[in-house]
């Protein structure tokens, strides 16, 4: 393992910091910018490799707050402009920091097929259920029945899960963590720079302003939190509650939550988390446990090794027809196939 | 064998036609590129439906292949033709209005029947006299029969062998215009030999059936030789439009040393572009087939922001889609080639058909003062040229740029001198390597106006671009109004500039004269074909065409002053004109507009150029 000994510091850029006060996401860059000295150790890469792309809303300011390679690009496009930069050149580490009108309603498509195709993307998924930047619209993300300012009688749609997005669209690697949780976000970002392929990393975001206390019932507090959410974490059984004390056990081909020690249930019963699992089931089901039924998922819920990562593909067939060329410049290929001369 | 007479033509346009599962695109192309190897020179028009399988046997199914040859270097594929083989009666009657006076027509007899003159939409048993072509030279052999018959010893099914019926009227083709087998049945080799044999036989066969049974026969009055073309030395090839594009491209990227990227979506006409650059990884090319044409221009600008020499192809639709992130292009002024094969429009419109109705689209088409490059090519093989153009200006300049190619001439093939690499310039972008003192400032200048390019990756150059408007030095964000008045000035500033970066606009023609008329784009062969017929009848015509449209060339003006009328002929409603309205004001513009979705044919051009200088 390198050892860069980069600081925070290293990562924060001379603009400032133009959010709304107590808005989720200065807890979100903050925890960037501690983990990126550890994922430039854990990666092997140094400063100049790090390229930040964003789309358009409040989360996509977040370039210009990282000394970093950085494109502010066009609302919904994040994902396409990153997918050309890894592309062109997969040995920059490319980050894409977008929100859920970005990239679940106007990009929804680009952000489908960069998942399909692994590229090695590390996407950070500002969630706060909300347009915020245009002030206070809902987003594709906003509960049922929302009352925002183009729904002033409620919302009639349903709102996607975005884990179930991922996994859907064949993901390898999904995490989700909550603002408040700079560590945890922290933990989930190094994980997800060590994935090959692309890893979607859902932060639980609160706008202050528009859609306060949106995630608040369940994750207001740590005490709250402690209740109402898991962290799970690969090889480590399935425990939540302030002592710990629940579990999940899978029963009638479903997830049940179950204390242990009661009702027969026993430690041994609870689910122990595999991340690593290519079944897509449980990791689906995890993602989808809703409060107040089930307590909120959070931390690494999918960690799949896959070979098939297209920017690596892209670059092996360049270097394989190379190898066995025949055409090696341009005057090679203007003269080749059926030519004639005029003497 | 009898020998027939032989006559010398100078030239000779044959339509190949059939239903569009025929195979008369591959038929034509097999007679052009024999034309092309023994010498003549060829200019090619695929004229297909949208449908991959239209309703067989209706009109509207028709897929046809014009080749026009002959002992000059060819400009045009040719309005009228002088032979029309038609595989059946819709092929008859589809073309009838394209065939010149006593043409020779050789129709499948076999494909005539009840239900294939109704399906054709003919009122009687008669194709021949209802078309009023009784007096043409009509020849209608059992095209189906004879193939059948000369294929019965391969062991082929009747569908396959059936398949084989345009070979045999390639065959007769190859007669009459004493044409050499060798080409055809070498490419059949190819094709078929390794993965299916007996085909390629069959193929052949049917070929040497068709060529003996015109030769055996009395069916045609003649055969003809068409001399080779007298054509300048060197080494040549036969190329297509967007071949030509894709390598100009491939050039642009190896001159200016850097790895070329495509980042596309497929679209009619424009999508062998990318299939030829995917084919491209010998030379190191990238290649992204995108979800759609928005991700085909993002990926493009972000491999540009990377530090590759971008690309995306498209066709009209492909471009409105494509206009937001043009903006984005422009706003972080970072090099990018947009090729817009155009077609007819608007929305989805006449996808296989030539038009030049994306000119405004390219100028203005997108939200804010959005100034960028536009280019047009005008033939096949100068698609290279301007491909290479485009690469050039964009990375040295800093600027995306849109070159606007057709339908016409993306399909369409002429023979090509191979040029040699080293006759083209080094290109040299801007490319910063290393922090100047103080730190990098990505909106810093050079003498082009073109801002630095710096790749992420470089140590020291970290930086910051996007859509939002930057500080002119800095390259932060500012909403301050006199800088927003400062970067629209730059930007259109820079593009202006290009114009000494250009060749002068050249006349063709006499420097002054009675009429000058003025074109764009890929209507070049018809418009100077048209000037040559009248300048040799002496009229006092010229010919100013376009190739550069944003920034206009230098002399121009000076051009214009010297004619009494001045003719803008385009394949829209008038876009060029509007445009040269707007930019050179003294003039009168008189316009020549055409949406047929069908090249100006030389007789229309000549008809109108004669009314104008009366």
């Amino acid at each position: 393992m390198a050892t860069y000994n980069y600081t925070p510091a290293d990562f924060k850029s001379d603009q400032e910091v133009r959010w709304c006060p107590g808005c989720g996401d200065h807890a979100i860059l903050n925890a960037v910018q501690r983990a990126l000295p550890e994922v430039a150790d854990a990666t092997d890469t140094p400063h100049n490799l790090f390229t930040f792309v964003s789309g358009i809303g409040c989360s996509s300011r977040f370039i210009y707050y990282m000394k970093t390679f950085g494109f502010h690009s066009v609302h919904g496009r994040a994902n396409a402009i990153a997918t050309g930069v890894k592309t062109a050149n997969p040995a920059l580490s490319v980050w894409v920091a977008t929100g859920d009108g970005d990239s679940l309603a106007i990009g929804g498509n680009h952000f489908i097929h960069a998942i399909r195709r692994n590229i090695d993307l590390n996407v950070i998924l500002f969630n706060n259920e909300i347009y915020g930047l245009t002030k206070g619209q809902y987003s594709p993300t906003s509960k049922l029945g929302k009352i925002t300012k183009t729904s002033p009688y409620g919302t009639v749609e349903k709102p996607f899960n975005p884990g179930e997005l991922v996994i859907g669209a064949k993901g390898s690697f999904f995490a989700r963590s909550v603002d408040m949780e700079v560590m945890l976000t922290k933990e989930c970002l190094v994980a997800a720079a060590r994935h090959k392929g692309m890893s979607v990393v859902e932060v639980l975001q609160n706008c202050v302003i528009f859609n306060d206390k949106t995630h608040a019932l369940f994750a207001g507090d740590k005490a709250t939190r402690a209740k109402h959410t898991i962290t799970l974490r690969h090889g480590e059984k399935m425990l939540f509650g302030e002592k710990r004390e629940k579990g999940l056990v899978f029963e009638n081909m479903k997830l049940k939550v179950v204390t242990v020690g009661e009702e027969g249930y026993t430690i041994d019963d609870v689910l122990t988390h595999d991340a690593h699992t290519p079944e897509t089931t449980l990791h689906t089901m995890l993602a989808a446990m809703k409060y107040p039924d089930y307590p909120v998922a959070v931390g690494v819920i999918r960690d799949v090794e896959d070979p098939v990562v297209y920017d690596q593909g892209v670059q092996r067939q360049v270097e394989e027809v190379r190898a066995a060329r025949k055409i090696t410049c341009v005057d090679d290929l203007l003269r080749s196939g059926a030519t004639w001369k005029v003497e | 064998m009898e020998q027939k007479n032989v006559q010398a033509l100078q030239d000779v346009v044959i339509r190949f036609s059939g239903d569009s599962g025929d195979g008369m695109q591959l038929t034509g192309t097999l007679f052009s590129d024999t034309a092309a190897l023994v010498g003549n020179g060829i200019s090619t028009f695929p004229d297909y439906p949208a449908e991959i399988r239209a309703p067989q046997g209706t009109v509207a199914g028709v897929s046809g292949f014009q080749v026009h040859f002959g002992s000059s270097r060819e400009l045009n594929p040719g309005d009228y033709c002088d032979v029309l083989v038609a595989m059946n009666p819709a092929a008859l009657k589809a073309n009838r209005k394209w065939l010149k006076e006593g043409a020779t027509i050789i129709l499948d007899g076999d494909s005539i029947s009840e239900e294939s003159l109704r399906k054709a939409g003919f009122a009687t048993l008669d194709p021949i006299a209802e078309l009023g072509i009784g007096d043409y030279n009509v020849v209608v052999p059992d095209i189906t029969a004879m193939t059948r018959e000369a294929l019965k010893e391969t062991g082929l099914d009747n569908k396959s062998v059936v398949k084989c019926k345009n070979m045999f009227a390639l065959g007769i083709c190859f007669w009459l215009f004493d044409r050499p087998e060798e080409h055809a049945f070498a490419y059949l080799d190819g094709k078929f030999a390794k993965k299916n044999p007996v085909v390629a036989e069959a193929n052949k066969l049917a070929i040497k059936a068709g060529y003996n049974y015109a030769a055996n026969t009395h069916q045609f009055a003649n055969n003809y030789r068409v001399a080779p073309a007298k054509l300048e030395k060197g080494t040549y090839r036969t190329i297509s439009g967007n071949v030509a594009t894709a390598w100009g491209l491939c050039a642009a990227a190896e001159k200016a040393g850097l790895p070329l990227f495509c980042g596309s979506y497929p679209i009619t006409p424009a999508t062998v572009i990318l299939e030829e650059l995917a084919k491209r990884k010998d030379l190191g090319v990238k290649t992204v087939q995108a979800e759609d044409e928005i991700a085909g221009i993002c990926t493009a600008i972000g491999a540009a922001f990377a530090g590759n020499f971008a690309v995306t192809s498209t066709s009209g639709p492909g471009l409105s889609l494509k206009s937001e992130a043009l903006g984005l292009a422009v706003m972080t002024e970072l090099p990018l080639v947009v090729i817009d094969v155009q077609r007819g429009g608007p929305s989805t419109g006449l996808p296989t058909k030539p038009e030049q109705s994306d000119l405004q689209q390219a100028l203005y088409g997108r939200n804010g003062e959005c100034p960028l490059i536009v280019l047009a090519a005008s033939s096949p093989s100068d698609c290279f040229h301007y491909a290479f153009e485009a690469g050039r200006l964009a990375m040295e300049h800093m600027t995306p740029v849109v070159l606007l190619s057709d339908g016409f001439i993306a399909n369409g093939s002429e023979p090509w001198r191979i040029p040699s690499m080293a006759d083209y310039p080094a290109i040299t972008p801007p490319i910063v390597e290393e922090a100047p003192e103080g730190g990098f400032m990505p909106y810093v200048r050079n003498e082009r106006l073109a801002r630095g390019w710096a790749f992420p990756g470089k140590k020291g150059l970290e930086h910051r671009v996007g859509g939002l408007e930057k500080d002119a030095v800095k390259g932060s964000i500012s909403h301050d109004p006199a800088n927003h008045q400062l970067m629209t000035h730059l930007r259109a500033e820079k593009v202006r500039m290009v114009a000494e970066d250009i060749p002068v606009q050249s006349v063709y023609g006499e420097a002054e004269g009675d009429l000058l008329v003025v074109g764009w784009g890929g209507t070049r062969g018809h418009l100077q074909n048209a000037v040559d017929q009248l300048r040799a009848e002496g009229r006092r015509i010229s010919l100013c065409h376009f190739n550069y449209i944003n920034p206009l060339p230098h002399g121009v003006k000076e051009i214009f002053a010297k004619f009494r009328k001045i003719v803008v002929c385009e394949l829209n409603q008038g876009q060029f004109a509007g445009y040269l309205r707007q930019q050179l004001q003294e003039f009168d513009y008189l316009q020549y507009n055409k949406c047929e979705g069908q090249p100006f044919t030389i007789v229309e051009l000549k008809r109108h150029f004669e009314s104008l200088m009366q």
